[in-house]
């Protein structure tokens, strides 16, 4: 698990000295991000959509019971661009294009294409790793931030149409301006970043390290979500830890 | 920036001397000692397991020798600039194209990847090499649309569009029928003779290796049994050489001994 670990780590490493060449790179860049895009845009629209419903469903009756529905803004907003978004989306992501990258990287490598790049002496890390991780970084905040505000519809359709919560749009409204500043979303954004790079860096990192034929390109791609999945939540906590502690 | 023209030029001389590999505690390569001449075409032939792979995948970097070197015009494989100043291209055995971009890309990515031509440059480049393979109306399909022996050709004219001054091919015609492998043995010739560079063939197809080779190594578990001229080769006097080169189906009769009632 520690060879791994430091493995991937050295693989972002090279990844981050490899950046300035991002521009040369960049209609791999651009394919990327087209398929980030047209494959999680309409799953993170329904996820959060319902995300936002359900946490207004569970949470709303309660808190009116109490005298406490004019909360209820607040508590989505912050929930929804703090937390649930940003892991929900990168479980969704790591789900959705983790896997394919995995999966084409690895059939690449059991397939001699990546020795056939060394020997054309394309550097395959440049070739097929910097442009994915670019991609990832750069969707990942702004399916994060989408899915954000289409969470907050879904929390605001339920309150207001709720019998059993019955909360007016503009005090849903209010209160969510009220409680959530800037640097709560920022919060949330900086975490998909870091999260991106955990979902492209271990994929990558499991399709570079494919060996065998289908086989080992389906235990790669379960290694990849699995291991992405995990270290998204483990990292969570610790990152929730320090953005609590800096204050943000 | 690589160097890169169209011309013809003088292939590199390849030394290889004490390579030793061993893969999963099996000593795959042992001792091994080459020369192969600049611009000659150099068989290793052998029966599959015998190693010829792995020695070709030291020999263009692919593999790190456990012991021993491999030397290009006398410089040190991994020394420094020296593949600025090499070109070195492989046919792999399963072609190796990339599967997700079309022939054209695959033949011109090298030439792409390292900025060595403006676009409209790399488009003629790519047409004139596949039309040199005899695919010049495949530039816009990709690899899973080709047979065997088109993808075979696409990989060769990957090769040559690096103008390269070694050329490795692993098992260039297997998997092939008959006719396609002429094709391809002919193209290696031809390639050869016309731009001088030096050619190392691995191959188990005896007919391949006495039609093509300038000279031959016998290989077998991981040793050099014999090298030679291909006359040198037929008249070796080492018993698992003849064992090789003689071997051949016996029974004539075994497909009308099954169809017959």
């Amino acid at each position: 698990m520690f060879q791994n670990l430091g493995e991937m780590l050295m693989l972002l490493g090279r990844t981050l000295r490899m950046l300035p060449q991002t521009w040369g790179q960049r209609r791999k860049v651009m394919d990327q991000l087209f398929e980030i895009g047209n494959a999680s845009l309409l799953m993170v629209c329904v996820l959060s959509l319902f995300i936002g419903g359900v946490l207004a469903l569970q949470t709303g009756p309660v808190l009116v019971d109490r005298g406490l529905g004019s909360v209820l803004g607040g508590i989505i907003g912050l929930s929804m661009c703090k937390e649930l978004s940003p892991v929900m989306v990168a479980v969704l992501i790591a789900g959705r294009i983790g896997s394919a990258m995995a999966a084409e990287i690895g059939s690449m490598q059991v397939y001699q294409e990546i020795d056939a790049l060394r020997t054309m002496n394309i550097h395959p890390v440049r070739y097929l790793v910097l442009p994915r991780l670019v991609a990832i970084c750069v969707a990942l905040p702004l399916l994060v931030l989408f899915s954000v505000l289409v969470g907050w519809t879904g929390g605001l359709l339920v309150s207001a149409n709720n019998p059993e919560i019955a909360l007016p749009t503009e005090g849903f409204l209010s209160n969510l301006r009220q409680s959530v500043e800037i640097a709560d979303l920022a919060n949330g954004l900086l975490k998909s970043i870091v999260f991106a790079a955990i979902i492209g860096t271990v994929s990558c990192h499991q399709g570079l390290h494919t060996i065998g034929g289908p086989r080992g390109i389906g235990r790669s791609v379960t290694k990849a979500v699995v291991n992405s999945i995990v270290l998204i939540l483990v990292l969570d906590y610790f990152l929730t830890r320090v953005l609590l502690y800096i204050d943000l | 920036m690589i160097p890169n023209g169209t011309s013809p030029h003088q292939g590199v001389g390849v030394r290889v001397r004490g390579l030793r590999k061993a893969l999963g505690g099996r000593a795959v390569l042992q001792d091994i000692d080459l020369d192969v001449h600049p611009g000659e075409t150099f068989v290793i032939m052998g029966p599959s397991g015998s190693g010829k792979t792995v020695l070709l995948k030291h020999i263009i970097g692919l593999e790190s020798p456990d012991a021993g070197e491999i030397l290009l015009d006398g410089q040190p494989l991994h020394a420094p600039g020296l593949m600025d100043r090499f070109r070195l291209a492989m046919v792999f055995q399963s072609s190796a194209l990339l599967s997700s971009i079309t022939v054209a890309e695959n033949v011109g990515l090298y030439l792409a990847e390292h900025r060595l031509h403006s676009p409209a440059e790399i488009t003629r480049i790519v047409r004139e090499k596949l039309a040199l393979v005899g695919l010049a109306d495949s530039e816009d399909k990709y690899p899973g649309e080709l047979s065997g022996g088109m993808r075979k050709r696409a990989a060769i004219a990957r090769a040559l569009v690096m103008n390269p001054h070694l050329i490795l091919y692993d098992e260039p015609t297997s998997e092939l029928d008959p006719l396609i492998a002429l094709a391809i043995a002919d193209e290696i010739r031809r390639l050869q003779l016309r731009l001088g560079v030096t050619s190392i063939v691995v191959t188990h197809d005896r007919d391949l290796a006495f039609g093509i080779a300038d000279r031959i190594a016998m290989i077998h578990e991981g040793r050099i049994l014999a090298v030679g001229g291909p006359g040198q080769i037929r008249q070796s006097a080492v018993p698992l050489v003849q064992r090789f080169l003689q071997a051949e189906f016996k029974e004539p009769n075994l497909a009308t001994e099954t169809t017959s009632p």
